[in-house]
């Protein structure tokens, strides 16, 4: 009972994991760009949502409809003016700019924000929990769960059925070409860029619901983030979420054999996924 | 007033770092005039074409479209005024399906006679191979789609860089048959061609490039002329 009580709790798990891996992985499936600072996005926008909720007194449930769209377009703002900048054909310049932009976030919510451990809340939902015959499920991992499915969802479906996504796989596939048809590829960059932005500010916020956070927790989420994508395959979406709940799923039914090694029994399965399958379970490519 | 010509070039130098490619081309293109552009390997065709279609920047001179200078516009807003390029290699989006490739040309926003109905007609290969991914077409299919690609965008002046390039005969004639009808739509066409037969039978004038010059241009050279200014002897 505990361990399939420990799977259910992984893939629900998996499915916050995903939405942190997803932006990552959008963005490196579009315009081949590793964001090191993408947890860093994550903790600054739940930093953001404990803002909100302080000054106007409302629930986080509002405050991720305010922050979403402001870190979106951070997010195009950021892709036009500084991250297209460090594009070229070596990857060296976007890691050590995104790199420096991580410890620049860190430093200021540090300053800012204190180093004290932060956490949002939704009041008895964060506890609440349906179940039968023995079976727990929280009802907010759950929510998490199934919001992450219905996001990754909604991005797969503009970015396959709508005009726009088109171009977005065009891009992805031949920038130069693609100007011969009248696109501006760094405008769908900003786009791509603001969707991947959105996603993480969601799960910034979904994730301090969850823990507690403070300015320095973004690296191991990136961490989580980076595993998920590997796993799954880089670039694709399907495989992030796949990868995030195989990642979850060894933290938690790990954490029931040896309680105090949930997080190294995470990396060692990531480890074996890298060994034996490097380049993914599912083909990387943001088509898929 | 003499009307200027849609398309200007001049005096334009282009070069691949230290590697100079182009040394003073200077070339006009009328409304509905097809122009070939001939030359041996190496000559600078494909570079000429490329500085027009903004995916180079030439290092001086100057491109005027329609009395505009546009020497420093980048290539997709260069598409969205009207000149659009099949790029040497076809280039299409290779997980995308061949319809799918044909659509993003709608990005231009330019009205005119192609669509997708037209344009199916016009290529019945194209039309055929419509669900097909790029990725998974022949040469000659892949060239057809690229065409109509281009076509998509509506251009007034069609770049078509080394078309028959690695393709059977039969499948060249073929391109080369649909043709007439874009030419018959008011678009002027510039043809890049190693197969100089093939690109004088489908143009008005010629223009031959022979290590980055000049050494024919205009209209009614006899082969002897041709092949002296292609060949450099």
């Amino acid at each position: 009972m505990n361990i399939i009580d420990a799977l259910i709790q992984g893939i629900l798990l998996g499915g916050q994991y995903a939405l942190f891996a997803a932006g990552l992985s959008l963005m490196f499936g579009v315009m081949r760009l590793v964001n090191l600072a993408h947890g860093d996005f994550a903790v600054l926008s739940a930093y953001g949502a404990v803002i909100i909720v302080n000054a106007f007194v409302i629930s986080p449930l509002i405050a991720v409809l305010i922050v979403t769209p402001i870190v979106a377009a951070l997010g195009y703002v950021l892709q036009r003016f500084l991250l297209q900048r460090t594009l070229e054909a070596s990857p060296l310049p976007s890691i050590l700019v995104t790199f420096g932009l991580s410890i620049i976030i860190q430093n200021v919510l540090l300053l800012t924000m204190s180093a004290d451990q932060r956490r949002l809340t939704l009041g008895p939902f964060d506890t609440a929990s349906i179940g039968a015959g023995g079976l727990h499920v929280g009802l907010f991992p759950l929510s998490v769960f199934l919001l992450a499915v219905i996001l990754l969802l909604a991005v797969w479906w503009f970015i396959q059925r709508t005009p726009y996504g088109r171009l977005i796989r065009a891009v992805s596939d031949d920038p130069a070409t693609v100007q011969l048809s009248g696109v501006n590829p760094l405008r769908v960059y900003g786009v791509a860029a603001a969707i991947a932005f959105g996603l993480v500010a969601v799960a910034g916020i979904a994730s301090g619901v969850q823990t507690s956070f403070n300015p320095t927790a973004g690296s191991s989420l990136l961490l989580f983030a980076f595993e998920a994508v590997i796993i799954g395959g880089l670039g694709n979406l399907w495989g992030t979420l796949l990868g995030a709940v195989i990642l979850a799923v060894a933290q938690t039914v790990g954490g029931v054999f040896f309680p105090a090694q949930q997080i190294l029994i995470g990396h060692l399965v990531f480890l074996v996924f890298l060994a034996v399958r490097p380049q993914g379970l599912l083909k990387g490519s943001v088509t898929a | 007033m003499p009307e200027s010509p849609l398309l200007e070039v001049e005096e334009l130098h282009a070069a691949y770092g230290q590697l100079p490619a182009l040394h003073g081309i200077s070339l006009s293109l009328a409304e509905s005039e097809t122009l070939a552009v001939i030359g041996a390997n190496g000559a600078g065709k494909s570079t000429l074409l490329k500085a027009i279609a903004g995916q180079m920047q030439p290092t001086r001179g100057t491109i005027r479209f329609r009395g505009r200078d546009i020497t420093r516009l980048p290539a997709w807003q260069r598409a969205r005024e009207g000149i659009v390029m099949v790029p040497e290699g076809r280039r299409l989006f290779p997980s995308m399906s061949v319809e799918e490739n044909l659509l993003v040309s709608r990005a231009t926003k330019r009205p005119g006679p192609w669509t997708l109905e037209s344009v199916y007609e016009l290529m019945p290969l194209v039309a055929q191979r419509r669900e097909r991914r790029a990725r998974d077409l022949s040469g000659g299919e892949q060239q057809a789609t690229a065409i109509a690609r281009a076509l998509m965008a509506n251009p007034d002046v069609l770049l078509l860089d080394e078309v028959s390039l690695g393709l059977a005969p039969a499948i060249i004639v073929q391109l080369y048959q649909s043709l007439p009808a874009i030419q018959a739509q008011g678009t002027a066409v510039l043809v890049v061609e190693q197969d100089v037969r093939q690109a004088l039978s489908v143009s008005d004038q010629v223009h031959c490039l022979l290590q980055g010059r000049t050494s024919l241009a205009g209209s009614g050279f006899d082969m002897d002329e041709i092949s002296r200014a292609y060949f450099g002897t």
